[in-house]
């Protein structure tokens, strides 16, 4: 049984509108993905996480949460937490994520940075200033809380006088390219996904990939964004074998994932049945959105391989490998 | 079932954003193409809106929070209607309605 449907979404705008996300964790953690890459503060172009990859470990442990409570008699009880969580970060007591899970998804910004490094593109970082996006909000209806953070974000973009930013996701490139515009007088950053920089600045891989993978395209990328042929294009030459499956491209298969906040089960069901869609192509998918990889990955338990695009990409710029 | 057609509900959500359901011509291909395969979304839960039938898009919350957004649906509507745009727009005026 799923939790309040009111409640849980205001926890969520609660957070968003009094701590900046709607899982807020620390900004070192969320930065730590950083630490060691030296890269610029601020400048003209920046790479922006909106945090996706990073609050991963996060999402999946108050989801494994929300379904425990969501059988049992305390979830009539979620009015109260909320109103407890608009005094205290609840997120900080309920979901605390081992180091190796943080490590796991934090390893995906630092591929996108050493990719663009790669290929040439100059870019800086905002460190603690880059911010949720607020899409989980956006999704839900939250849209007093969402214009209240877009203009914050924007504020932050000005301050640290950037005109471009290159995303990591497909949720962030939505809300930064699309979202946004309609939210913020005067918005006028230029954003685009690091997949389609690379594609379009040409990344050289002199360890190319063997094997065959199957690509499963994000719904925001493919239907709301057209992001549709770079990661193809890079993909292929990083030199894989890239397969199709039933649902691709315009007509892709959700994974599920924008369910699972409120109702697990029904994001469950959504993603076994996209799961038997990409088995019967490769044994190896590739995914490049952290919702996607996360549902997939627990849907399949073990039965094929999902990783992210950049995994595949960083290896095949750097040192020889292949996969399998 | 009984219902007067009352134009508020449609018209408020007009004011709220790109609500298009009146364009809907109720074919079901959006239905059809569904991933979760909720067959009340969408053309049921616009006439619900168009009929100004408040109640019924209320109960009908868990239906309109669990759609995906993911726009299957518009690929194969040849109204072209922003359906999901539509559900969200839903899911605002329900926040709105229930705090």
């Amino acid at each position: 049984m799923p939790l309040p449907t009111l409640d849980v979404v205001g926890i969520l705008a609660d957070n968003l509108r009094i701590r900046g996300s709607v899982l807020p964790i620390p900004a070192r953690q969320a930065t730590r993905w950083a630490r060691d890459m030296n890269l610029p503060r601020g400048g003209e172009t920046v790479l922006y996480t909106g945090l996706m990859y990073q609050l991963i470990p996060y999402i999946e442990r108050l989801v494994a949460l929300e379904e425990r409570l969501g059988n049992s008699p305390l979830a009539s009880l979620t009015g109260m937490g909320r109103r407890f969580n608009r005094l205290v970060n609840g997120v900080a007591f309920v979901a605390r994520p081992s180091a190796a899970e943080r490590a796991e998804y934090d390893r995906i910004p630092a591929n996108v940075a050493r990719l663009l490094q790669r290929a040439g593109v100059q870019f800086g970082y905002l460190y603690e200033d880059d911010l949720y996006a607020g899409a989980l909000a956006h999704d839900l209806g939250a849209d007093d809380a969402v214009a209240l953070h877009a203009r914050r974000v924007f504020a932050l973009l000005r301050k640290h006088g950037v005109r471009e930013v290159i995303t990591v996701d497909p949720h962030t490139t939505n809300m930064l390219r699309s979202v946004y515009p309609g939210l913020v007088d005067g918005y006028d950053v230029r954003v685009r996904s690091y997949l389609e920089v690379l594609a379009e600045q040409g990344l050289s891989f002199p360890a190319p990939l063997s094997g065959k993978v199957v690509v499963h395209d994000p719904c925001v990328y493919a239907r709301y964004e057209n992001v549709i042929e770079p990661p193809r294009k890079l993909l292929a030459a990083a030199g894989l074998d890239v397969g199709e499956p039933e649902n691709a491209r315009l007509l892709t298969w959700c994974c599920g994932g924008p369910a699972e906040a409120l109702y697990p089960a029904k994001a469950a069901a959504v993603a076994a049945s996209r799961v038997a869609q990409l088995r019967t192509v490769a044994s190896d998918c590739v995914t490049m959105c952290p919702i996607c990889l996360v549902n997939l990955r627990k849907s399949a338990d073990g039965a094929m391989r999902f990783r992210d695009i950049s995994e595949y990409l960083v290896e095949a710029s750097a040192a020889a490998s292949a996969i399998g | 079932m009984s219902a007067l057609v009352a134009a508020e509900l449609a018209r408020e959500l007009r004011g709220m954003g790109p609500f298009d359901a009146e364009a809907c011509v109720n074919c079901g291909f959006c239905s059809a193409t569904c991933p979760l395969g909720m067959d009340l979304l969408p053309r049921r839960l616009f006439r619900y809106v168009l009929f100004g039938m408040d109640d019924q898009v209320r109960a009908e919350s868990e239906a309109v929070f669990s759609c995906l957004l993911c726009r299957a649906c518009e690929q194969s509507c040849p109204a072209g209607v922003h359906i999901t745009e539509n559900v969200r727009l839903l899911r605002v005026w329900l926040l709105r309605e229930g705090s």
